[in-house]
């Protein structure tokens, strides 16, 4: 496959998909790659308003860079991405598409949260700093406002007695509550988790799920998640996506793919990643 | 011939020049700290143009001896400048910018030993990127490089008696004056060890603090 350069233009048509009310992110072409290793081939999937999908699939099949790509850490190579019928990696200059400047990505950005690996919470802020910084310095909004926000957050995740504790002395778990806190108290439409359980330790990692499942059935966000939590994607997923070498080799409901897999590697996967649980 | 009496005469006849030492240390370290903080900005950020000038400062400054540009900066700069300072400002300013050059590596070091994830974080959460810098980078940034600036304080500190080259009268140049003074230079020179040593020592033991505490942490 040839590279696509990323100030190329895409090759879609100039207005963005007609049918944006059904659709809350939308991928059409796009091609990720770092150097030579092309991680994304041309992937086209959608996303509906609500939606909670989960993608899986072995280390370095492009999932986490799918995320990246939406959370605006990466900038695409080719293709094009919308966002409630909003392009996110390109933006209209006149009527041509080109690619997003920074104050576009910013406004766009505002409709997107994302809990890391890591947690990444801030270590020079209490908690409570940590969830109202952001609503403060971008949503505009007041300081107590925030705060009042910020506690029922962490009231929900569990962790009201919290508010004045710096991060190092919080669990693993207790930090990604936090997170998830931080990332619902920006209002997102759109959630990305990127397996927001791998670095904890295994008896911490029902407390972080439960809070999710809780989310997930309590709101309208939408979610793409990844994960290798196999009950867990079963559970709360409405699709599950198989990915491998930068494509979906199967897009699925969690009942069906993971009880009938219609793919040799999705079977191949999945076996693998019982065995090893 | 050793004098008690002389040695212990040279105490207060040092002092002034103590006071000169101290005020260029610190004037010298609080130009280092914030031009360096300034130099290191403008290459992360890499402003256009200014980060090859600073680049270019940097190189040249820590590729010459401070006494060459502390007459530099004395001789030509000054006049070059159509300024006169006085020779206390002109070697204290020229001081500060020397050590700012090595704060500003320090300081580039500081930034870059903060994980990339909280970067990421802000990034995430659509905080302006000078928010992220004053909020986020520097607050965790700045402690970790605490105990190398100290060092670098301490440097300064015992580096101050080369303005005595164009004319400052610090601990040194008072004991050189109050040697010639009383035709007997050892006792002076002693007292002016002696100084540098009780300042320069409990403050080592402080950095030293320092640097434990931040390793710990």
């Amino acid at each position: 496959m040839s590279s696509i350069d990323a100030t190329e233009e895409p090759e879609v048509g100039a207005e963005a998909t007609d049918d944006s009310a059904n659709v809350m992110i939308q991928f059409d072409g796009v091609v990720k790659q770092f150097g030579d290793n092309v991680v994304l081939r041309e992937l086209d999937f959608s996303v509906s308003p609500g939606e909670f999908v989960t993608l899986i699939g072995p280390s370095g099949s492009g999932k986490t860079t799918i995320l990246r790509l939406l959370m605006t850490l990466e900038k695409v190579n080719g293709g094009t991405i919308q966002v409630d019928g909003e392009y996110l990696s390109h933006m209209y200059r006149g009527d041509k598409l080109v690619p997003a400047d920074e104050k576009h990505l910013t406004k766009v950005r505002k409709r997107i949260g994302m809990v890391f690996q890591q947690f990444n919470l801030f270590p020079n802020m209490n908690v409570l700093q940590n969830i109202t910084e952001a609503p403060i310095r971008v949503l505009g909004l007041p300081k107590s406002d925030a705060e009042e926000r910020a506690k029922d957050l962490l009231d929900m995740v569990g962790l009201g007695e919290k508010v004045t504790a710096h991060p190092t002395q919080l669990s693993g778990g207790q930090q990604q509550r936090v997170a998830i806190a931080r990332a619902l108290a920006m209002r997102p439409d759109v959630l990305l988790l990127d397996e927001v359980t791998s670095a904890l330790d295994p008896e911490l990692v029902a407390g972080v799920l439960n809070v999710l499942k809780e989310i997930a059935s309590t709101t309208d966000i939408t979610f793409l998640c990844v994960t290798h939590e196999m009950g867990f994607a079963k559970d709360v997923s409405d699709r599950v996506l198989m990915f491998d070498q930068g494509q979906i080799i199967e897009d699925a409901s969690p009942d069906k793919l993971f009880t009938e897999p219609e793919h040799e590697r999705t079977r191949e996967f999945l076996h693998a990643v019982i065995d090893r649980a | 011939m050793w004098s008690w009496e002389l040695f212990w005469d040279s105490f207060s006849a040092l002092l002034p020049g103590l006071w000169i030492t101290f005020a260029a240390t610190v004037c010298g370290a609080l130009l280092a700290y914030v031009l360096g903080l300034v130099f290191a900005l403008i290459r992360q950020v890499r402003v256009p143009v200014l980060s090859q000038i600073t680049f270019g400062l940097v190189e040249f400054i820590r590729s010459t001896p401070l006494l060459v540009q502390i007459f530099f900066f004395y001789w030509v700069v000054q006049p070059w400048m159509g300024v006169q300072w006085s020779a206390f400002w002109s070697g204290t300013i020229a001081l500060g910018l020397h050590y700012a050059c090595y704060t500003s590596e320090v300081y580039r070091a500081g930034i870059d030993a903060v994980p990339k994830g909280q970067w990421e974080a802000s990034t995430a959460l659509s905080l302006p990127r000078r928010r992220t810098w004053t909020g986020v980078i520097l607050p965790q940034a700045i402690p970790r490089v605490l105990p190398a600036l100290g060092n670098y304080t301490i440097s300064m500190f015992k580096e101050t008696p080369l303005l005595l080259a164009i004319g400052v009268i610090d601990i040194v140049g008072a004991a050189k004056d109050f040697g010639a003074d009383h035709y007997s230079v050892e006792e002076a020179y002693t007292m002016a060890g002696i100084f540098f040593l009780v300042l320069s020592f409990p403050s080592s033991i402080l950095v030293r603090r320092l640097e434990r505490r931040f390793v710990k942490h």
